[in-house]
């Protein structure tokens, strides 16, 4: 066991954080700390030119293979390239769901023509993604989406009818990869595709969602009619497509995510130093469990990236459910040190202040990417074996 | 950066876990629990001799084997999961560490090769009834024996409590404060032999029964020079260093018990019909097994990087920031597998249902040794304030 990083690897820390000096100033220093989750709608044009500022310095696909254009980093570098970014406070990314969703997926599974005709304006930081995944009946159920696919005889295109929900940045979006089915008498995991869609047409309309902070990173986004430009794989290739790349997400971004975590959590110990808090004994006891909660997560995300086989350990499993549990306390421990201050607006009419939207917007973490109650079913069956959840017949 | 096991440690794990497993079974277990001593003197001998486990991490040149704080966590982890009574958490867990860190040379090759070769067992002994007050105090505070200097030596006087095989061990390390002093820096230590005059041991009988706890008086025990451990460091400091090791050492044995209190809790679940199904297919009770799973993992990681910090500040104790590393490693260690083995055995008991009342099955013996465990050193509260205190003071 070892856990410290080699020479080369503190050189690497070395530059990317002079890099991140040098560039995050001037129009960009207003960024920073900015566009993170729950934030995410901030601040959008100033971030697609950060995106183009990261892609000129080489700092997008980092983890690609050098043959697609990326840079060919190790974990240990990639780790520390998050951790970098987000101990600078650099900018959420807006090109993340393609960097590090659609990118590894194209290279996995699409041809050689489709990967040059995407995989170059994602590493510029040109064009943007949104995830075509979740529909109002298919959320924990995810195979149920109902969204089809058609093949037109007349030009051979393929045309998508349905509606999608919770798209984060979708009304940014210049692409969406869409799971749809392309056998219409199919149920459940079978007969789905997996499909590249331009969201600049008029079969698509993008929806905001109004959340319970007040603001809008997610929408709803329906399909008339719309062309789907590619088909990754097969049609009934979807699900395992899909499957993927939710692989994918849960990679060493997760590092990154515990950096900007820990400035939430450095924040709010700030907080308890100047306004006594600090001295109270109950919330002395929650700073502490929440920073052994963080640095526990940060051993565990080690752990998960040490695995030398392809395959991951059960410490992968709980990783979701602990990560959203933990932020969600951590949201409340805000508001509980700040005490009544902590009702207070930046400014009307609704704007939240940093700590108020950690507080809301981390109800959210224990919902998305599989709900903490799916979570638990996932670890039982698949990390206890315990037997499946019965399946229901009302469609 | 590896944050795994090399190939060498998973052999040390797998020869355990098949050792243990096979010699500490519920039977043996339960015959030990019987016994003054708490453990069977034959059993010990066997691991002694066919798996020096004893001598893990006694250093080469005393006998031992030289292997590091990872190795002992590992060997620990398999003694929590089968609830092994022996003299190894005294004698390794505690003695070991005080007499590489604080022992003369001369008692370092007089003790140490003993104790790799099986033959000598030993335990640390500071705790006074003090320790019992506000809810437990582990430091200094709570050392209650005296020192005072004589013409040819040292006289001791005091009543140690909660000495963990403090009535069979051959060898007691024994603090003391200086007669009248209140502080810190007047905290010596001595290499007490068991048979010394004016010893009394006596065995306190408590609730959990897989560990012994004992009394000892000391009236006008009088020691050679030679009995004195190093004033290197000074004697409070190397309290710390034994208590916070110790914590390492006792939260891989919980991390260990943790796993299994699971393990037996899911095949119990796997095997019991209610309502027509195997009452592990209820999805209230799934998510329970999935709540002690994230405890498990966790606390494996959090036991496996306060084992690699220990590591490294072994190699270097005096600098300043590997000190601090320690104590933050090993509370965060303590404080989350107390919570961690206290809920799981509880749980246990829960989803085994009625048997899990009974006498007979070993869930109890879990849940007694979590709370006992939990109590030793402080409880997850004391180490969070510990963690509070280095983060907000």
């Amino acid at each position: 066991m070892k856990l410290t990083f080699t020479v080369e690897d503190e050189a690497f820390r070395a530059e990317i954080a002079q890099w991140l000096r040098t560039n995050l100033t001037g129009e960009f220093a207003a960024l920073k700390f900015r566009g993170g989750p729950g934030d995410e709608h901030m601040f959008t044009a100033e971030r697609q030119r950060w995106e183009k500022r990261l892609a000129a310095g080489g700092w997008t696909g980092i983890g690609w293979p050098l043959k697609h254009g990326g840079r060919g980093c190790s974990i240990e570098q990639q780790v520390i390239f998050h951790e970098e970014y987000a101990r600078a406070g650099a900018p959420g990314r807006v090109g993340h769901i393609g960097e590090g969703l659609v990118g590894p997926t194209l290279i996995a599974f699409a041809d050689p023509e489709q990967q040059a005709k995407y995989l170059p304006a994602i590493l510029a930081g040109t064009d943007l993604w949104c995830q075509g995944y979740s529909e109002p009946g298919a959320g924990s159920d995810l195979a149920n989406v109902k969204t089809r696919a058609r093949r037109e005889n007349a030009d051979n295109t393929w045309r998508i009818n349905g509606q999608k929900v919770w798209t984060s940045l979708a009304h940014e979006s210049d692409w969406c990869f869409v799971l749809a089915r392309t056998d219409s008498e199919s149920v459940g995991h079978k007969g789905l595709g997996f499909f590249l869609v331009s969201m600049h047409q008029p079969g698509v309309t993008v929806r905001p969602i109004e959340q319970l902070t007040g603001t809008s990173e997610f929408n709803e986004v329906f399909f008339d009619d719309a062309v789907a430009a590619d088909l990754i794989g097969e049609p009934g290739d979807g699900w395992k497509i899909a499957m993927a790349l939710l692989g994918f997400e849960r990679g060493v971004s997760t590092l990154g995510q515990q950096m900007q975590f820990q400035n939430e959590l450095d924040e709010i110990v700030r907080i308890a130093k100047s306004n006594g808090a600090a001295r109270d004994p109950l919330l002395r006891q929650r700073i502490a469990e929440a920073h052994i909660g963080l640095r526990l997560m940060r051993y565990n995300a080690m752990r998960m990236l040490s695995h030398t086989s392809t395959e991951s350990g059960p410490e992968a499993l709980v990783y979701k459910l602990h990560w959203s549990s933990w932020h969600r306390n951590l949201g409340a421990l805000a508001m509980d040190v700040l005490g009544p201050e902590a009702e207070i607006l930046e400014s009307g009419p609704y704007n939240l202040t940093r700590l108020q939207s950690l507080f809301l917007f981390t109800r959210s973490d224990t919902i998305y990417g599989g709900t903490s109650q799916i979570q638990r079913n996932i670890i039982a069956e698949r990390g206890l074996g315990m037997p499946k959840e019965a399946k229901g017949n009302l469609r | 950066m590896e944050f795994r096991f090399s190939d060498e440690q998973k052999m040390i794990r797998e020869s355990a876990r098949t050792f243990l497993h096979e010699v500490s079974t519920s039977a043996a277990v339960r015959q030990a629990m019987a016994t003054e001593s708490g453990y069977d003197p034959a059993l010990w001998q066997r691991i002694c001799e066919e798996l020096c486990f004893q001598a893990i991490t006694v250093p080469e040149a005393y006998g031992g084997m030289g292997l590091g704080q990872v190795e002992l966590a590992i060997v620990l982890e398999q003694m929590g999961q089968v609830l092994l009574c022996s003299p190894f958490f005294s004698t390794v867990g505690l003695a070991v560490n005080a007499l590489v860190l604080g022992g003369t040379e001369t008692q370092k090759q007089q003790y140490l090769p003993e104790i790799a070769a099986g033959s000598l067992t030993a335990t640390v002994g500071w705790t006074g009834a003090a320790t019992a007050h506000s809810g437990g105090q582990w430091g200094c505070e709570a050392i209650s024996v005296e020192w005072q200097e004589t013409e040819d030596g040292y006289c001791l006087n005091g009543d140690l409590r909660y000495v963990i095989d403090g009535h069979t061990a051959d060898l007691l390390i024994i603090a003391a404060r200086g007669k009248d002093c209140k502080e810190g820096d007047t905290v010596a230590w001595f290499a007490v032999p068991a048979t010394a005059v004016g010893i009394e041991r006596e065995w306190q009988p408590s609730m959990d029964q897989t560990r012994r706890l004992a009394r000892i008086i000391l009236r006008n025990v009088s020691l050679p020079d030679s009995a004195r451990m190093t004033a290197q460091t000074d004697g409070s400091k190397l309290l710390t260093q034994i208590v916070d090791l110790a914590k390492l050492a006792l939260a891989a044995e919980q991390m260990g018990a943790a796993q299994k209190v699971l393990d037996m809790s899911v095949a119990y679940m796997q095997e019991r019909v209610q309502f027509g199904r195997p009452i592990a297919s209820y999805q209230s009770l799934k998510h329970k097994a999935a709540d002690m799973m994230l405890k498990c993992e966790v606390s494996r990681s959090a036991v496996y990087y306060a084992a690699c910090v220990a590591q490294e500040y072994l190699a270097e104790c005096n600098s300043q920031q590997a000190v601090l590393a320690l104590r933050e490693a090993a509370a965060m260690a303590k404080a989350y597998c107390s919570d961690t083995l206290f809920y799981n055995a509880g749980s246990a008991i829960q989803l085994h249902g009625g048997v899990g009342f009974t006498w007979e099955y070993d869930v109890h013996l879990y849940f007694k040794r979590a709370k006992a465990s939990e109590l030793y050193l402080g409880a997850a509260p004391a180490q969070r304030e510990l963690i509070a205190s280095m983060l907000l003071d």
